[in-house]
């Protein structure tokens, strides 16, 4: 099942609005003051959430394309993974002006020297060059290999997002515990794949494909 | 029946319209006078009434919401706003009820907090077990209007109501060898939170601490009855320590010799120590103490050294190293 480029453009557009949804929902819980007594607390929490979910979700999409053969679910990775950096910059920017207010002083000092800020915010300035690099003429300038190899930043990224939300509940840690099970099996996966490829070299079998050179243009035409 | 509608279509416009029609068959005796209705109303409201207050045992009556009294105002209330009703009662850590700060306020049925009994043990003349309602005519009952610093770095002003530990204490006659009092809050682990922490909650204050004129009983807010998720019916209050110190719904108080080992030491022996006084020059090793959210406001305001009871409580830790003893 292949969707026609119309079709693409249909689904681009759904997806976008879909990943609006989470942001519409805390702006107008900020509005009608519904997010609880400590609403800043609640926002910073809702878009770092955000962020962790997103950067999942991107990881994801390898899987299923490599399990379902859907292979254009990859033309949807570059807008999930930006939907992550916009969270992690709101995540930020929540921290900066509505709980810090833009204290440069405190800020600084707590990203020396809390270790659990220090973690994110280290992840979202690994993100950084991944968006930069995330529009066609970049993946064409660096060349599919080295772009690539960049964008495997991710994974780091998705462990230090894991540890900078374990490393701040004060004790019911349930659900970083549920992100960082999901971390550890997407990335389980890939370096299980990776063995394999390297037992099937091993065994002599094995032809190199031009699969990621060839694809990455392909994706992004 | 008196009245019966029908729907009819008016076959002229096609429209569908409703007509009322009084069929002629009732007669006026047969309809309901108005004082009738409103007495069988009344019967009905009286009766069930009735049967809810034979059903329940005596000290449920008092409910969350039900006013506590005329109650005596307090030299050592605050002058500061207090912060909205709504905001104290639906905030709340209280992992009994559930870890989310929402969860206690839409986990109450988890907790029965009648009938109750608190247990005055251990190093005292005379061990005693009090029931709530003699705990609420011990002392005369004053509104307390304190701050509430949470560990977490945000903070509230609360119109507690209740009575000075002291005059519960003065009645068991503490031991000469008792240095320490242990709190102990109710735990069910049928209804509970499982794990997160070691069950039951429990707290500890030194002696001289417990004895302080500010270290308070709660068994109230707003003038009203506790509600559940602030620690019905009974709660500690040492409004110059983080909040985590005042235990909740207690079950038994015992007065030891030894230091008791409190359930966030348990949990995080680095991060939590016994005394747990405000103090924004010592760091929770995670994040800064400094700075706290007054909640319902915007800007951030300075913690201040023990949570600005200082004049009244400093002097119980001279000589003392605060950084050791955190």
């Amino acid at each position: 099942m292949t969707p026609t480029t119309p079709q693409l453009g249909a689904i681009k557009t759904a997806l976008f609005a879909l990943c609006l949804v989470p942001a519409f929902l805390l702006w107008r819980g900020l509005e009608m003051d519904t997010l609880g007594a400590n609403p800043i607390e609640a926002l910073t929490r809702a878009t770092g959430e955000w962020t962790l979910r997103f950067l999942l979700i991107t990881l994801t999409v390898t899987p299923l394309r490599k399990y379902s053969g859907w292979h254009w679910l990859v033309r949807l990775r570059r807008m999930l993974g930006l939907f992550a950096f916009a969270y992690g910059v709101t995540h930020l920017l929540t921290y900066v002006w509505l709980d810090q207010f833009f204290d440069w002083h405190a800020i600084v000092k707590d990203i020396l020297k809390r270790p659990f800020i220090t973690v994110g915010f280290a992840a979202l300035v690994l993100m950084t060059p991944l968006a930069a690099t995330s529009f066609n003429a970049a993946i064409r300038k660096l060349g599919g290999r080295r772009w690539q190899a960049l964008h495997r930043a991710i994974y780091p990224i998705a462990v230090m997002g894991c540890v900078h939300f374990w490393w701040l509940v004060k004790k019911d840690i349930t659900e970083p515990l549920i992100y960082a099970l999901i971390t550890a099996a997407l990335l389980g996966l890939r370096a299980w794949w990776r063995e394999q490829e390297r037992r099937k070299q091993l065994a002599g079998g094995y032809l190199p494909q031009p699969r990621f050179e060839s694809k990455v243009i392909k994706i992004f035409e | 029946m008196p009245f019966s509608v029908y729907l009819t279509t008016n076959s002229h416009n096609g429209h569908a319209a409703m007509l009322i029609r009084r069929p002629t068959d009732i007669l006026p005796s047969e309809i309901t006078s108005p004082e009738l209705y409103r007495d069988r109303r009344r019967f009905l409201a009286q009766s069930t009434a009735l049967a809810l207050a034979a059903a329940l045992p005596a000290g449920l009556a008092r409910a969350a919401g039900q006013s506590l009294g005329p109650l005596a105002k307090s030299p050592y209330s605050i002058g500061e706003t207090p912060t909205p009703y709504k905001a104290v009662t639906t905030y709340n850590n209280f992992y009994e009820l559930g870890t989310d700060k929402a969860d206690p306020a839409e986990n109450t049925h988890r907790l029965k907090p009648a009938p109750w009994t608190l247990r005055v043990e251990g190093l005292v003349n005379k061990p005693r077990t009090f029931s709530i309602e003699e705990l609420l005519k011990l002392a005369p009952l004053e509104e307390r209007i304190y701050r509430m610093r949470c560990v977490e770095g945000w903070s509230m002003v609360i119109p507690w109501v209740g009575f000075p530990l002291a005059s519960l204490l003065k009645l068991v006659e503490p031991q000469g060898s008792a240095k320490y009092v242990e709190f102990v809050s109710h735990y069910d682990r049928s209804t509970m939170t499982r794990g997160v922490l070691e069950w039951p909650y429990n707290e500890g204050l030194r002696l001289d601490e417990a004895r302080h004129p500010l270290t308070l009983l709660a068994v109230g807010l707003y003038g009203e009855v506790l509600p559940v998720q602030n620690g019905a019916p009974i709660r500690l209050v040492v409004p110059w320590k983080y909040g985590f110190k005042g235990a909740k719904s207690l079950v038994t108080l015992r007065l030891t010799e030894k230091q008791p080992i409190t359930a966030w030491m348990k949990a995080g022996p680095s991060e939590y120590g016994f005394y747990s006084n405000v103090n924004p020059e010592v760091d929770h090793p995670r994040w800064s103490q400094a700075t706290e959210r007054r909640i319902g406001e915007f800007s951030k305001r300075k913690t201040l050294m023990f949570n600005g009871y200082a004049d009244q409580v400093a002097s119980m830790y001279t000589g003392m190293d605060l950084r050791r003893f955190f």
